[in-house]
């Protein structure tokens, strides 16, 4: 999450471009100008803008940059499009909104079945659809049990802006891995898109703590929804807000409130 | 909701070149209208930028609802709920939402379950308003990222109490970076109103406004500075539309530090 800094006044001329390394973990506007970091050894402020990207072995050399979401190449400087940031930069920005990527896992509500294929809502612009010989051991004669309505977990395959996403229930070698038809009961509630991420990053307590407190199922989608189910409504429930509530909660609220769940 | 004074000239720059003093009313503070209070509001205040702030910081779920400005290239239509971030000046405040569309139903069919009646703006200056923001807003947004979608933004004013039109453009900016909505620049709205005797006042009120003999408002980037989109009414010279401008240019790095100031603070507390 960028966290707040003091940031300089503009000057009516307008911002110039900072270096993209000096802006990590700051908040960035839509519009502002960040420098690759192969050149930042330029002659000055002006200098950068003026020397035309070489993409010959020389530059190469110093190490490729990455865009990822919220920036884009804009001749030789990034630009940023989303408010709110190795080689990979992007800008981490508080939405609601999934934008459906390739490789991404979703959790999916069926809302149709035509033909061969399902419509599956993955809360993005279009539904995404799924074919039915996408699951593990499917074949014309063996079909899967899917029927409007249900869950789904699984990954897009083609997700651009040019075309219908395509999602898959199985991963490269054939496999289910854990997707597919997500079984029955549990609660399915919506978070922000930053909350997920917060919660599959590899270092985080949060999952843990709540492992330790009531034994769950829990499938996480990169749309920004959540399911969950427990042993009984009311721990599911109890869950449910916990996790809605992680997102504003400081580690120590949180440590409190776990602490007496486990106590009741 | 966000309330402006309008900023003290800096030492040494006059904002309006040429004129004698006298020429800027400073405003009383107000408080606000009484149903402010019912949405929760943090108070921020800077004396130093002259302005008084509060922003909503929760957005608002469940709301669905028709529009009030046109979609534009609509090969799909569904109405989901975005975030809403209010924007108030003097007593003008405006609320945004952001929603997109999706194919299926026809534009402006309200949702059964909503608890607001649909939107419908009547009258003639409603749409040539919806239009200046609507061109202001494709300027700015990069459409391009999002083929076969339409973006609607819908704007609710509270109060009108003068500087409809950049309240408006103020809020709309807000609630399509609170959104996400991938965009090239940030855009503000300033009000300038000329008197009979060539004082300029920025963000006058609504009987300034009525008694002013022209009244400009413009639309600046964030970027440079540069002008989206400029709408006048009334009778000036051209020296005169190049000071308002220059005025606007100015207040519009006050606008644009305000943004800044509060995005921060609002990622600051996730």
């Amino acid at each position: 999450m960028a966290e707040a800094a003091g940031v300089p006044a503009e000057s009516l001329a307008g911002c110039r471009a900072r270096a993209a390394r000096t802006v990590l973990d700051q908040v960035v506007l839509p519009g502002e100008e960040l420098l690759l970091p192969d050149q930042e050894d330029g002659d000055g402020p002006g200098g950068a803008g003026e020397r035309p990207l070489r993409l010959n072995a020389a530059a190469r050399s110093r190490g490729r940059v990455v865009c990822g979401p919220g920036l884009r190449r804009c001749g030789d400087r990034l630009l940023v499009t989303n408010g709110s940031g190795g080689g990979v930069y992007w800008v981490d920005s508080q939405q609601k909104r999934y934008v459906p990527v390739k490789g991404d896992h979703v959790i999916g509500i069926v809302t149709a079945k035509s033909g061969d294929i399902f419509k599956v809502d993955v809360g993005g612009s279009e539904p995404a659809s799924l074919s039915y010989l996408a699951f593990e051991g499917a074949t014309k004669r063996n079909r899967p049990n899917v029927q409007v309505g249900d869950l789904i977990y699984g990954q897009f395959v083609v997700a651009n802006k040019d075309m219908e996403p395509e999602m898959v229930c199985i991963d490269s070698c054939g496999r289910a891995n854990g997707m597919g038809v997500i079984g029955q009961d549990g609660l399915l509630f919506k978070v922000t898109l930053g909350l997920i991420r917060k919660l599959l990053a590899p270092d985080c307590e949060i999952l843990q703590e709540v492992g330790k407190l009531y034994p769950l199922e829990i499938v996480f989608g990169m749309n920004g929804r959540i399911w969950v189910k427990a042993k009984t409504i009311q721990q599911t429930l109890i869950l449910a807000n916990i996790l809605e509530a992680c997102e504003h909660m400081t580690a120590d609220q949180r440590k409190q409130i776990f602490s007496r769940l486990a106590e009741s | 909701m966000f309330q402006v004074r309008k900023p003290r000239p800096r030492e040494g720059r006059s904002l309006t070149q040429g004129h004698t003093a006298g020429r800027q009313q400073r405003l009383n503070s107000h408080t606000g209208p009484s149903d402010s209070r019912a949405y929760g509001f943090d108070l921020i205040s800077d004396p130093e930028l002259g302005f008084e702030a509060q922003q909503v910081q929760k957005p608002r779920a469940g709301r669905a609802f028709g529009s009030a400005a046109q979609p534009w290239n609509v090969a799909a239509v569904w109405v989901q709920e975005a975030e809403a971030q209010k924007w108030a000046f003097l007593d003008s405040s405006v609320e945004a939402w952001v929603g997109h569309m999706e194919t299926g139903e026809p534009a402006g069919k309200e949702e059964p379950d909503s608890p607001n009646p649909p939107l419908i703006s009547a009258g003639v200056a409603e749409k040539s308003r919806e239009r200046l923001i609507r061109n202001t807003c494709e300027a700015v947004v990069l459409g391009a990222l999002h083929p076969r979608t339409s973006i609607t933004v819908v704007l609710q004013v509270v109060s009108d109490a003068g500087s409809l039109l950049a309240c408006c453009l103020n809020a709309a900016c807000m609630a399509l970076v609170d959104a996400g909505v991938p965009m090239r620049a940030l855009f503000c709205g300033v009000t300038c109103a000329l008197d009979s005797d060539g004082t300029l006042m920025l963000d006058p009120t609504a009987k300034q406004e009525k008694e002013a003999r022209a009244v400009l408002t413009f639309a600046l980037d964030s970027v440079e500075r540069k002008l989206l989109m400029s709408t006048t009414k009334g009778l000036y010279s051209d020296t005169e539309l190049q000071q308002c401008l220059a005025a606007a240019q100015t207040a519009s790095t006050h606008v644009f530090r305000f943004y800044r100031e509060s995005l921060q603070r609002r990622y600051s507390k996730s």
